[in-house]
This record gives C-alpha cells, sequence and structure tokens, in this order.
C-alpha cells in the first residue's frame, strides 16, 4: 500500500533543516505560520489559508522589502507544506479515532 | 509566473531539457515542471517523490481513481490549473471522460461505485470545512472503503494540497488544453518522478 510516512518526513527536513538561502528560523516561520514580519506574513498566511488569493502585489510588497526570490521561493514552499502536514496529520487523527482510538473532530488550523 | 527565477533561474542542463520537452511535444513546458526543476534538491526532488508514492504507489485505488481525487480536491481548492491537470490524466487513465467530467459536475449522481463516492465526498468536505470529523471517516468506512484506502486518499490530497498552494501563490499560468494532454500522457507513462 502506498506509504509516503518517510517520503514526507525527507521533505520537511531537508527544507527545514537543510541548507536554504533563507534562515531555518525563517523557513521554520513559514512552515508554523507564525511570528513572521509583514509583509511576508500576509503572503505566507495567504497561502495557508486561501492560496487562490495571492496576488502580484503582496509578491511584490515581498520583494521590496529586501527578500531576494530564492528567500521567497522557500519561503512560500514552507508555508505550504506546513499547512499540508497540519491538514493531514488532523485528518490521520480522526482516522485513529473513527478506527478505535477515542478522539474528537480534529480542526485544520488554516 | 511570479518569480522570475522558476520561469528562467534553471541550470543551462535544465534549460536544454525544456527545450527537448518543447520539441517532443509541440507544447510549452508546464509551470509545475518549471517549479519542481528548479533547485530540485530542495522542493521538487524530495516532493516527486511523495507525489509518486501518493499516486503511484501500490493502492487498492486504480490511479485513474486517485487522479480523480486529486482533480476533486482541486475544483474545492478553487486551484483551476490543479483542477485540469488532474483531469486530463484522470480521463486518459480511465480512458472515460465521461466518468470525470460526471464526477466533478455532480458527485452524488455520477455513475461511480460507492466506496470511491464516499471516500471523494468526503475528502470535498473536509477540504472545505477545514476539520475532520471522526464521524465522518466512520460514513466512508461503512460505504466500503478500508482504513488503508482512506490512508492513501489523505497521500493523494497531500500531495494536492501542496502543489494547489503553490500553483496558486507563485500564480501558475494556464497553458493551453493540448499542453495539459501531453503532460497527463507523460505522466501515465512515467509517474511523477
Amino acid at each position: 500500500m502506498s506509504d509516503i510516512t518517510e517520503a514526507r518526513r525527507a521533505l520537511a527536513r531537508r527544507i527545514l533543516e537543510g541548507e536554504g538561502e533563507a534562515s531555518r528560523a525563517q523557513r521554520r516561520a513559514a512552515f508554523d505560520n507564525s511570528g513572521l514580519p509583514e509583509p511576508l506574513r500576509t503572503l505566507i498566511d495567504k497561502v495557508t489559508r486561501s492560496a487562490h488569493r495571492v496576488t502580484d502585489e503582496d509578491m511584490a510588497a515581498v520583494r521590496r522589502s529586501g527578500l531576494r526570490e530564492d528567500e521567497i521561493f522557500e519561503l512560500v514552499v514552507c508555508g505550504a507544506v506546513g499547512q499540508a502536514s497540519r491538514r493531514y496529520d488532523a485528518a490521520r487523527l480522526a482516522l485513529d479515532a473513527a478506527t478505535g482510538k477515542d478522539g474528537h473532530a480534529a480542526r485544520d488550523s488554516r | 509566473m511570479r518569480l522570475a527565477i522558476l520561469d528562467s533561474g534553471h541550470r543551462l542542463a535544465t534549460k536544454v531539457l525544456f527545450a527537448l520537452i518543447r520539441a517532443f511535444s509541440g507544447q510549452p513546458v508546464l509551470d509545475v515542471i518549471k517549479l519542481v526543476r528548479y533547485r530540485a534538491d530542495f522542493y521538487g526532488g524530495p516532493m516527486s517523490k511523495v507525489t509518486h508514492e501518493a499516486m503511484r504507489g501500490a493502492s487498492a485505488w486504480s490511479v485513474g481513481d486517485r487522479e480523480l481525487m486529486a482533480a476533486l480536491v482541486a475544483k474545492t481548492n478553487e486551484c483551476a490549473w490543479c483542477t485540469q491537470a488532474h483531469t486530463a490524466v484522470a480521463n486518459g487513465a480511465y480512458r472515460d471522460a465521461a466518468r470525470v467530467s460526471a464526477v466533478l459536475a455532480d458527485l452524488e449522481t455520477a455513475p461511480i461505485e460507492e466506496p470511491l463516492r464516499a471516500t471523494l465526498r468526503w475528502l470535498c468536505k473536509s477540504t472545505r470545512e477545514q476539520a475532520v470529523h471522526p464521524e465522518d471517516v466512520r460514513a466512508v468506512l461503512a460505504a466500503g472503503a478500508s482504513r488503508q484506502q482512506i490512508e492513501d486518499a489523505l497521500a493523494v490530497r497531500f500531495a494536492l494540497d501542496v502543489t494547489g498552494r503553490l500553483a496558486d501563490a507563485f500564480g501558475f499560468v494556464q497553458p493551453p488544453p493540448e499542453a495539459f494532454e501531453a503532460g497527463a500522457k507523460y505522466l501515465l507513462a512515467r509517474g511523477y518522478r
């Protein structure tokens, strides 16, 4: 059966702990969508909550704030993987609850 | 795309590969390929392993079923690019475009198996509501899907969740339908690696 557990771990490890243009602290903050300064906060929050609302201006504002494109690339990737990971983990908890383990509705945080 | 590096910042060898793709397919290189080939050691390499396992790894779901899940999750997320891309792959995998368009038009009346319908319904609901309730999962199990099938469906949703967000955030450009069809043929032959 398909099992993405290890591949998912490797992805998170690479984007958060491996070499990058953005600092590890910035990448972690984008992954968690927490503690980011404006205008990066707005961009990553949109990536997390409703990516289809991201605009050219959101991206331009982050560029104007001094971040280089390679840093923006990494931080947006971290934001997307972080949110998808939280949703996946929440669904796995609900699955465990439904198949035996006790639990409540698992709410996504986006 | 919104970052110039994703359009034109690739290494020379990758640019040559893109030229070959254009020459052989007669179509523009899809933005998702440009994304996964840009600094592939950072994102594209590790993510492709996740996506390939989710979409092509061993599963009781067929490739068509999983591509259909991807298309419907993308539609629910309002990601037009991913919806079109995975619809094209699902059409090719099933060799039955009517089945795919029926599901995308109205899941409840589409002529599909009940375990698949219940799983798709649950994927859409949990995507829309941002919450997953154990009772919803129980309904999927009651419809005949196994726990493993639900896990496999969640793997598909994870892959789509990441890719769809990036498609929207980076502003993937909508190519002509023929480009999606060429991409679908490649994905059916080679997978996501």
